[in-house]
């Protein structure tokens, strides 16, 4: 088959993203990842929420579903179990996913089921006009809000640990090409990984910009002092390879995940494979699950007459006299 | 007034604390009689608790077919005071009543589940009958209505058959003493011992000890009355017809679910509800398909953290091709509905089981009503295609089932298939079900060629604009069809468009399903006229559950001379309009009859066939309606009463 290029995952739909936005360089690197990883475009979907991040599968093409204000989990890990052969990235808002959203977190988090999920967060509900989003911090104002935020935030990296996501990682939409990279492993994990892209809106949120992850005000020793840095540099490695290192590794881990402020980390902070996925959990109760599921099953014959046999269900229930 | 249609049927009543016993008892009974050559209809009732109030499972025996339950009673088990207390007096002149006769002091007061209300009745009744506020003034009072009651020292009995067992430890644990109760009944009404014994060995083969000790205790209990009592005199002496050859015994719980085996649907969410998560569960014990081509098959059953996910997940389940469905109830039906618009809007086929019970809110919990009528039919915001399907009985649970998924199929749609709890929870005999209804799949396809991707970018169509509002329809990860959902509306492709023309050819594309469904759909699952060999003047109309009870109601008043027809609206949206003028086109005197304050029925007959219901009969007590009650009801009408609605109250 013929090499698939960047330009073949991208669509002619007109962007409407404020010029500018975070979203543009998610959009790059989830396009870069799926053309680097030569993903046949029909065996991809891209499920999102609701939001200004929730137009992105518009712009991708390879089937894209667009879902419901919260609800992109629930709607990809149903197709993902019923077809776990198709290469699904779920994508959402950080109002979408950790706001309305929340339940629906937690519970994949449960699960683990074998999909990559991306969110935006821009600390804002963009689409709505920048209300405060669940990532904003208590007492902070962005442009939009009427008095500074009167809600706490939520910690995203924190709440994927203890919801049980096996792969959780953050990167930033401006640097696509990390960004990139860490969607390739999200999409290699085996079980649910998450992705928290911190993605400035600059309309919106005039607090979290693009200057301001990149330390401008933060001038002491005469330039820029960067808030992002990357935890693999400083030699830490994400991946549990036995039982064992769990319970350290998710100390390090919350500690890394109220860093905030003038150190900000980026990178994977942990992936376990050793934890089942959910497709191999129901395969324990149905052998033929990974051969034949959900939505490879015959049901009706050449004549379009019902495949099933019932008999021995019915036979139980019949009056034996 | 008495409704033993012939000498060979009874109503038969067995209660007790919930978590003893009296569901496997009961069914026990079911068995037994159902081996004997009757038929069945068994009707449960409990409270939302799981262990120590009050329920109970009545069961209709008959040489003939029955469809509902009764008022009244014929024989009355009990092992606890309670149930005495509470259903006593519903025991017509000459019934039986088994009862724990240690318990006879018990003062109504020391009952500690008889909330006050029913309380407050019992002690009226007793009052008013000149009787002691005890279970012997119930007794008592049992008997001057006619009654004859059979006492069983059941510990002392447990104690006998422990001994027989060598098993001390047995007397302990009352265990077999709704097996002991049951026993006995099955011993008064002369019916075959062996009968009994085979029901247990099906109930309890699988476990040694207890069946043992069940067999022993079933044995001792029916030989003890015959010691005991004269039983010479019984009122009821049964004498069955023919074996029941090739039927069924069966919940509707567990024939829709089978109907989903059949039909192919091999996806199935919920988040657990009552009276709902039967289903799925019946179905996660069969995830093992058979198949007639002898490989095997399997069905996903997937448990939500909500009713939303539940939804949502099926719907995502659906792009993949798979028949999908999930099962809820009305509080969970209320969160899909966002989800089922979104369905609506995407064209995604999927059924919604809907179990219905009493609501509002929390309403009644394990109750009966049939209140969601209205809200299936408009459930989700803005206005887009969806069929809803009501059956009227297990045996139609089974059947519509299987419509259901092809309908949603063919039509691209989401199908609300309406059940109730007096349906999924009630008990019937029924013939062996025939699995040779097809599957239809519609213009779903699975490959797509090179050249049918023509849209403006060179890609599939999902929602082309065409002579037919339905489109071929194919599973995410197929080659040369990409496509796009959403929830805005859309292009052909499925991009979102707030143009205003392919606005409106998207919404007529969409609502004409409405139209293509009323042409396609067969009539019988649109509506089912049950004439009795009536002249037409006199219609009842109704939906649903209520099926059995008007099906016995109009057969006794036809044998009276007072011929009406039944006209079952099966299919409620999009309604059935032509059908039901024409059914109703002779009407003199139209009679809605539902569970429900609103008559939600007769405000769909109205507003689409312009005719307005006569008189109503409406029930929202939580309790199914009985034959009984609606004979009365309905004989009332037909002899000029001029209330124009009645309110039914029976049951307990
Ligand atoms: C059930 C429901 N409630 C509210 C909305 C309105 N709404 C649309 S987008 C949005 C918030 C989007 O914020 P976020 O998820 O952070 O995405 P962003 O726009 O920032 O990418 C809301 C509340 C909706 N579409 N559906
Ligand atoms: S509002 Fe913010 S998030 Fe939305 S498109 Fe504009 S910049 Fe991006
Ligand atoms: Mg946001």
């Amino acid at each position: 088959m013929a090499e698939l290029k960047l330009a073949d995952y991208k669509t002619t739909v007109h962007n409407d993203w404020c010029p500018g936005c975070g979203d543009f360089g998610i959009l790059n690197a989830i396009q870069m990842a799926l053309s680097e990883m030569q993903i046949p475009r029909h065996k991809a979907v891209i499920f999102s929420g609701i939001g200004c991040s929730g137009k992105t599968p518009h712009f991708i093409n390879v089937y894209g579903i667009h879902t419901l204000h919260g609800r992109v989990l629930p709607f990809a890990q149903g197709a993902k179990i019923a077809n776990p052969d198709l290469e699904i990235i779920a994508v959402g808002g950080d109002g979408d996913g950790l706001g309305i959203g929340a339940g629906h977190f937690v519970g994949a988090g449960r699960k683990n089921v074998d999909i990559p999920y991306l969110i935006f967060n821009n600390a804002v509900y963009g689409l709505t006009k920048g209300q405060a989003s669940p990532t904003l911090r208590l007492g902070e104002k962005t442009k939009s809000l009427v008095t500074p935020n009167t809600s706490n935030s939520v910690n995203p990296i924190a709440l994927a640990l203890v919801s049980g996501f096996t792969f959780i990682a953050r990167s930033y939409s401006y640097d696509v090409k990390h960004l990139k990279d860490t969607i390739k492993r999200a999409i290699t994990h085996k079980g649910l990984a998450f992705v928290d892209v911190l993605q400035p809106c600059p309309t919106y949120d005039d607090i979290h910009t693009r200057e301001w992850y990149q330390g401008i005000d933060k001038q002491e020793t005469g330039k820029a002092m960067p808030r992002i840095y990357k935890i693999e540099e400083t030699g830490y490695d994400g991946t549990i390879k036995d039982e064992s290192e769990i319970n350290e590794k998710m100390t390090r881990i919350l500690q890394f995940s109220s860093e905030w402020g003038d150190k900000i980390p980026v990178g994977i902070f942990y992936q376990n494979e050793l934890i089942p996925s959910y497709h191999e959990r129901i395969a324990e109760n149905n052998k033929e699950y990974f051969a034949k599921p959900p939505s490879h099953q015959e049901i009706s014959d050449n004549k379009n007459n019902p495949i099933a046999k019932i008999d021995k269900i019915l036979d139980k229930l019949q009056i034996k006299d | 007034m008495s409704f033993l249609t012939s000498v060979n049927s009874i109503s038969w009543l067995i209660g007790g604390p919930q978590g003893s016993g009296v569901d496997s008892a009961a069914n026990i009974f079911a068995k037994t009689c159902a081996k004997e050559g009757f038929h069945i209809f068994g009707k449960r009732e409990f409270y939302s608790n799981i262990k120590g109030e009050h329920s109970y499972f009545t069961i209709r025996i008959s040489d003939k077919p029955v469809n509902s339950h009764l008022e009244e009673i014929n024989v009355l088990v009990s092992f606890d005071a309670e149930t005495l207390f509470r259903h006593a007096d519903k025991v017509s002149a000459g019934g039986m009543i088994i009862y724990d006769s240690s318990l006879v002091e018990t003062v109504l007061e020391e009952v500690p589940t008889i909330d006050f209300e029913a309380s407050n009745r019992i002690r009226k009744l007793l009052q008013d009958s000149g009787q002691s506020m005890n279970l012997n003034g119930m007794l008592e009072f049992a008997k001057s209505r006619g009654c004859r009651v059979y006492g069983l020292p059941y510990f002392e009995m447990l104690e006998t058959v422990a001994q027989k067992m060598n098993d001390p430890k047995l007397s302990k644990i009352s265990r077999v003493v709704n097996v002991m109760a049951i026993s006995a009944s099955i011993s008064l009404l002369g019916i075959k011992k062996d009968k009994l014994i085979n029901a247990i060995q099906e109930v309890f083969g699988s476990k040694p000890k207890l069946l043992a000790s069940n067999i022993e205790a079933a044995e001792y209990a029916y030989s003890y009355i015959g010691t005991k009592y004269d039983t010479k005199n019984i009122t009821y002496n049964l004498t069955p017809k023919d074996a029941l050859k090739d039927y069924l015994l069966l919940s509707g719980s567990q024939a829709a679910a089978i109907g989903k085996i059949v039909a192919g649907c091999r996806f199935q969410t919920y988040y657990p509800i009552t009276p709902a998560s039967d289903e799925s569960e019946f179905l996660e014990s069969n995830q093992i398909i058979d198949q007639v081509d002898g490989k095997s098959g399997s069905i996903v059953v997937v448990q939500t953290e909500d009713e939303i996910a539940a939804i949502t997940m099926a719907i995502g389940a659906s792009l993949t091709g798979v028949r999908t469905a999930t099962a809820t109830s009305g509080p969970g039906f209320s969160l899909m509905a966002e989800a089922l618009g979104w369905a609506g809007m995407n064209e995604v086929p999927l059924v919604v089981t809907m179990y219905q019970r009493a609501g509002p809110s929390t309403g009644l919990p394990t109750r009966h009503e049939q209140s969601d009528l209205l809200f299936a039919i408009n459930a989700g915001h803005g206005e887009f295609p969806k069929i809803v399907l009501a059956s009227g009985n297990i045996e139609e649970s089974f059947y519509d089932a299987i419509k259901a998924f092809n309908f949603a199929e063919i039509f691209q749609l989401p199908v609300i298939h309406l059940l109730d709890k007096a349906i999924s929870s009630s008990i019937q005999t029924c013939k062996r079900f025939s699995n040779d209804l097809k599957i239809e799949r519609g213009e779903f396809k699975n490959t797509i060629d090179k050249n049918q991707s023509e849209g403006a970018a060179g890609h599939f169509q999902r929602f082309k604009l065409d002579d037919s509002p339905i489109s071929t329809r194919v599973p995410i990860g197929t080659e040369n069809a990409i496509f796009w959902n959403t929830g805005d509306e859309h292009t052909e492709e499925g991009h979102i468009s707030e143009d205003p023309e392919n606005r409106n050819k998207m919404m007529d594309k969409r609502m004409k399903k409405l139209d293509l469904a009323l042409e396609k759909i067969n009539q019988d699952d649109m509506a089912i006229c049950h004439d009795f060999d009536s002249d037409g003047k006199n219609v009842v109309v109704s939906w649903g559950s209520t099926k059995g009870a008007i099906l016995e109601a109009l057969e006794k008043l036809s044998e009276e001379g007072n011929k009406m027809k039944f006209v079952q609206i099966r299919l409620l949206h999009p309604f059935p309009t032509e059908t039901v003028k024409n059914f109703l086109k002779e009407a003199k005197l139209v009679i809605d009859v539902e569970m429900n304050y609103t008559s939600q029925l007769g405000s769909l007959v109205q507003q689409n066939t312009g005719r307005e219901v006569d008189y109503k009969i409406v029930k929202y007590n939580g309790r199914p309606i009985s034959t009984t009650e609606l004979y009365i009801a309905l004989k009332a009408i037909l002899s000029g009463n001029n209330e124009r609605r009645i309110v039914l109250d029976g049951g307990t």
